[in-house]
């Protein structure tokens, strides 16, 4: 892979941009000066902090799973259908971004809940979401899946109209473009889609206590665990922050392909 | 990259500017009560009676009350770590001992209000529900479809721990599809219809009443859940906080807790500290 040229940088944007570094890492530096390391093992290996650190990996990863299978259609369609209020839909889409997640959580409430839109239904089909580790999972696709679709949808822009007119003219079906040509191209932008909405799951707190409920084992993800540790035991939160800094590092560096996105690199 | 300590100072230097400006900025300020205003920190709950309390002790003495609204143990961390206020109303007592033990606290504590719990149902009380007893899952915890869903608070909330005590005293065992991290939380889920009991305080079951009735626990009366409040240490005016104190365990301050639900503020379980 060739090396993109050096652009031509104004030395004057070193400050702003070594103050906008100090500014995300001196908190996270200050964070780690409070944990202390000789009680780090006794904090970290409490049946709570191990049961929410499991039900966060394994509903955060779900949550991921299901914005790759509904995200990835979802930016296709958006970046390719073109037809009036397609605009509105797609800033609709986009608004549990900048949705308080709170808010998130009670409007899946009012969808999903026993009085909630669909609620009824369900509870006819004998499933009842709320206070369950499926409701955990929905919140945190909510408020991840914004994340997917502009991740990939800014990578399906990017692919060169030349590219996929060369394969129709080859006579590649739309299924095999797709699978062929236009997933392949977008693999990066797929990688960081998955990066972003992995950690936005494991992050996620305001619309699970609002929509799931917080029960060891069941709904009590890692960052509510911190949260209900801080009332009574400030550094244990602080060692459970530690340790989710620590998880999102460790999958995000598993997840990140070698050719990282350009976004990322 | 060698100028990057600088930088670093820079930053900082930047940073502290932000800071409140230091107290003794106007000394001879105090007799003029025109332009005075203290900060009070309480717990949320006490929210909407305080801001009663507030205006007609802004009306009575001239000084504005600044009142920072939030969860007991979110002030506590943000009084710690030097936020400038100069009166302390936590929701319990253990959080008031945890800023005394962290010298934060001037004065010792007085009560200025209590609440119990009731158990908070959706309106129209669809489970059923006419007592604690109720809510019972047996020691056995069998029963899991039958019994109706319950939300309260977790362990070490305050809300939580009383709730253990109430369950122990009923002599019942209290299964939870949920155990949240605030009090406003299991009134959500209540509210919405979602769980078919919450244990919550009176006063949040007053402030919902259009959407939620309230079922009393004859239990809960012996565990009165406490409001103390005291002087900040690092408070600049701490006459003037004194003062506001005062004013909530006078008449008009009282009547006005009162109205909101809250019960009287002499209750068992409060144990003055040692009178200076």
């Amino acid at each position: 892979m060739s090396r993109r040229p050096a652009v031509m940088m104004p030395r004057w944007i070193l400050l702003p941009a070594a103050v906008g570094a100090v500014f995300i890492l001196l908190p996270i530096f200050a964070l780690l000066t409070q944990v202390e390391l000789t009680e780090l093992p006794s904090l970290l290996s409490s049946a709570a902090a191990l049961s929410a650190l499991w039900l966060s990996l394994r509903t955060a990863l779900l949550a991921t799973v299901l914005c790759l299978v509904l995200g990835v259609p979802l930016a296709l369609m958006l970046s390719q259908l073109r037809f009036r209020g397609s605009g509105i839909l797609r800033t609709l889409i986009l608004l549990p971004l900048v949705l308080p997640p709170v808010i998130g959580g009670i409007a899946l409430l009012n969808t999903f809940g026993r009085q909630g839109l669909l609620g009824q239904s369900l509870e006819v089909l004998g499933v009842q979401i709320a206070f369950s580790t499926a409701a955990v999972v929905l919140a945190q696709t909510f408020v991840s899946l914004p994340f997917m679709v502009i991740a990939v949808e800014a990578a399906i822009r990017g692919v060169h109209k030349e590219v996929v007119e060369a394969a129709v003219v080859d006579g590649a079906g739309p299924t095999q473009l797709l699978r062929s040509i236009i997933l392949p191209l977008i693999a990066p932008g797929l990688a960081s889609g998955v990066v972003l909405a992995f950690a936005r799951s494991l992050g996620e707190f305001g619309a699970t206590i609002a929509f799931a409920g917080s029960l060891q084992g069941v709904t009590r993800t890692l960052p509510l665990e911190i949260y209900l540790q801080r009332e009574t035991d400030p550094d244990a939160a602080v060692a459970l922050s530690v340790l989710l800094i620590a998880v999102a590092v460790i999958v995000i560096g598993i997840t990140r392909p070698r050719t990282a996105p350009d976004a990322l690199r | 990259m060698r100028s990057s300590a600088g930088l670093l100072a820079l930053a900082l230097l930047v940073l502290s500017g932000c800071s409140p400006a230091p107290a003794e900025e106007s000394p001879s300020a105090a007799q003029n009560a025109a332009d005075q205003q203290i900060s009070v920190f309480a717990a949320a709950s006490l929210d909407e009676a305080l801001r009663t309390v507030a205006r007609e002790y802004e009306e009575d003495s001239g000084v504005s009350v600044l009142l920072s609204s939030a969860g007991s143990a979110d002030l506590l961390a943000q009084l710690e770590q030097g936020a400038p206020a100069d009166v302390f109303i936590p929701a319990d007592l253990q959080t008031m001992q945890r800023a005394e033990s962290g010298e934060l606290i001037a004065s010792p504590a007085q009560p200025i209000a209590s609440n119990t719990l009731v158990i908070a149902v959706p309106e129209g009380n669809p489970a059923q529900i006419d007592s604690i007893q109720d809510l019972d899952t047996g020691s056995a915890g069998s029963s899991e479809s039958s019994s109706p869903s319950l939300v309260m608070c977790a362990d070490q909330v305050p809300c939580g721990a009383l709730a253990q005590q109430v369950a122990e005293a009923a002599d019942i065992t209290l299964s939870p599809v949920s155990e949240e991290l605030a009090v406003t939380d299991v009134l959500g889920k209540v509210r919405s219809g979602e769980a078919d009991a919450g244990l919550v305080y009176s006063t949040d079951a007053l402030r919902a009443a259009d959407q939620v009735d309230a079922v009393e626990i004859p239990e809960a009366a012996e565990f009165p859940n406490l409001y103390p409040a005291a002087v900040l240490r690092d408070s600049p005016q701490p006459e003037l906080a004194q003062d506001f104190l005062d004013f909530l365990s006078s008449a008009p301050g009282q009547e006005a807790l009162d109205e909101a639900g809250f019960g009287p503020r002499s209750g068992t379980g409060f144990e003055p500290e040692d009178q200076p």
